[in-house]
């Protein structure tokens, strides 16, 4: 019998992307594809069970043990600082954090830079590094229409494809750090569990495009 | 007086046997006070774990602190004597940010420091205390070692610039392999250090078969001191027949500012953090104006609080309800008698909600009846 590795998957279009890499490597459980609403799948055979979280829970759920490994976005990873292991890029739902500004915006460092962003921590440490006073303007959503309403300055957000910041009139202005999706792993699990986390890093590994 | 262990919580059970076995090996107890002057952590706040610290000003108007660390007020302390090791353990309260809450949390630490003219031996020591440590609370443990020399001879080796080194030593410490690969990339670094770094990143085994691997993969870097102290904890844990317990990680990683040698990190199985850290810190005492070197490492008991923990069926034997003006003196020779096997009892004018008992029982009359059996 192969010890159980629990292993938190972020709920949608990213989750069912990865979840298909850990079935390529080796780690299916048909049952995730059963209709309905539960959350928890077991593929005993495999030793792995998964379950569907938020994605900015899934650091959480590792974190504190409830899931042996998990994937989890760099943005996540970089504004909450888990104390996990960060095992591998999965190089997936690449995208980048980047500041952003109307277009012809021109930073007047006589005055405090409003920041608007979901992202305090990354903001706050990106600014920091350059010595420039900031507000920040933590926001749940819609982060674009901050500066179009006179809420801020600029923005720090995920830009993907431009697109959004484009029909808003901004455009981005300086990337901060690449994003994707990461494997990790809590650190008590990986000392008792080693050769199966180990084995699941190395067959992800050679999923990884 | 005999102590009931049953009554104890893991936590309270953990304290005192660590208590015993720290006496074993001849450390003293060291008591502090609650407080500190502030002064000494904003000296040294990069050494502590987390940056938050409470603060108050004391009737003299001096800006003190609620601990948020042991290990500094016990070198700030430190007497140094040529020849002479202090060997001292604690167990104290510490007040800081918990990294989960990012809320100041009380947390009940126990440790030892070990400080002075510190030689191999105390170092071996310290590592087989620490292994002891956690056996004390479970079989299913595990303490990973690395040492901060190896690392700063690599690094240096290749004239890592520091920021580069910063960041090189937070991706070892997530065992973030791409991080790696990508910082050596920005930073222009050489391809055999980035190499060197990503093969030490991998490296995790029982240390007595990581050494070996380990002499491979440095092989063009001076780490002889290096190895040759972690060689001789293998040996002592070996012959302790603790080696199978201690693996070689060099993502246990600390601040080079103060640690300078041995560093370890030590896991229970089914607590999903660190409930043992510590190292060498000569840099440390350095810095503080101490002569002498120091080695020590705390075990964090909060993480033990639901540890191994099974729920009570009952929250007491027996209930036992007398009417309002009941003679005490009655009341008192029924608890007597139902106590008397060992059994808890309480006694109330009403039954209080939720409690869980095992029998429910009225005096009546000075008699006691059972009212209600659910065992």
């Amino acid at each position: 019998m192969k010890t159980t590795i629990d292993i938190a998957l972020p709920k949608g279009r990213l989750g069912d992307k990865v979840y298909a890499m850990f079935a390529a490597a080796g780690f299916e459980c048909p049952s995730i594809h059963e209709p309905g609403r539960r959350l928890v799948f077991e593929n005993p055979e495999c030793g792995v069970r998964y379950f569907w979280v938020k994605p900015s829970d899934v650091a959480i759920y590792v974190e504190r043990g409830a899931a042996d490994i998990g994937v989890a976005g760099k943005d996540i990873l970089l504004e909450y600082t888990p104390n996990v292991y960060e095992l591998l890029d999965l190089r997936m739902g690449v995208c980048r954090m980047a500041v952003a500004a109307p277009k012809g915006f021109r930073d007047n460092t006589e005055t405090t830079l409003r920041v608007a962003t979901k992202f305090p921590h990354i903001a706050g440490t990106y600014y920091a590094g350059r010595c420039r006073d900031i507000d920040v303007i933590k926001l749940n959503g819609s982060i674009e229409l901050a500066p179009l309403l006179g809420l801020s300055d600029v923005i720090v957000d995920i830009v993907e494809t431009g697109t959004t910041l484009l029909e808003n009139g901004l455009e981005p202005l300086e990337t901060i750090v690449p994003i994707s999706a990461r494997l990790i792993a809590n650190k008590s699990s990986y000392r008792f569990k080693y050769q199966r986390i180990e084995e699941i890093r190395a067959g992800l590994s050679g999923q990884v495009r | 007086m005999e102590i009931n262990s049953s009554l104890l919580k893991s936590d309270e059970r953990a304290a005192f046997n660590l208590r015993g076995l720290y006496q074993k090996y001849g450390y003293i107890h060291y008591k502090m006070g609650k407080f500190e002057e502030y002064d000494l952590y904003m000296k040294n706040k990069d050494f502590l774990v987390s940056k938050g610290i409470i603060t108050f000003t004391d009737t003299s108007g001096r800006l003190m602190a609620l601990k948020p660390d042991v290990t500094l007020s016990i070198i700030k302390n430190f007497q140094p004597r040529p020849g002479h090791v202090q060997k001292v353990y604690y167990n104290e309260n510490v007040y800081r940010i918990s990294g989960g809450t990012h809320a100041y949390k009380e947390i009940m630490q126990t440790g030892l420091e070990c400080m002075g003219d510190v030689d191999l031996y105390d170092i071996c020591e310290t590592v087989l205390l620490a292994v002891l440590s956690l056996k004390t609370v479970s079989a299913n443990c595990a303490v990973d070692v690395s040492h901060m020399g190896i690392l700063s001879a690599v690094l240096e080796a290749c004239a890592v610039p520091a920021p580069a080194q910063e960041k090189l030593i937070t991706c070892l410490g997530q065992k973030n392999i791409h991080g790696i690969q990508a910082v050596c990339e920005e930073d222009g670094l050489d391809w055999a250090v980035c190499e060197t770094l990503c093969a030490l990143c991998r490296l995790y085994a029982p240390l007595g078969e990581a050494l070996r691997q380990l002499r491979e993969i440095c092989a063009g870097f001076d780490i002889g001191r290096a190895a040759g102290e972690l060689e001789a904890v293998a040996a002592v844990l070996a012959d302790a027949g603790c080696g199978d317990q201690v693996y070689l990680d060099f993502s246990i990683v600390n601040d080079m500012k103060y640690y300078s040698g041995i560093t370890m990190n030590g896991f229970i199985e089914g607590i999903p953090g660190s409930v043992l850290s510590g190292g060498v810190y000569d840099r440390l005492m350095e810095k503080m104006g101490k002569d002498g070197r120091g080695v020590g490492f705390a075990v964090y008991l909060d993480q033990l609080e639901r540890y191994g923990q099974t729920e009570k069926k009952y929250d007491v034997d027996t209930v036992l309800l007398y009417e309002a003006g009941t003679d005490p003196r009655r009341v008192a020779d029924a608890v007597r008698a139902l106590t008397a096997d060992g059994s808890s009892v309480l006694a109330q004018r009403d039954v209080p909600q939720q409690l869980r008992y095992r029998r429910l029982a009225a005096l009546r009359g000075g008699e006691v009846t059972c009212l209600e059996d659910n065992d």
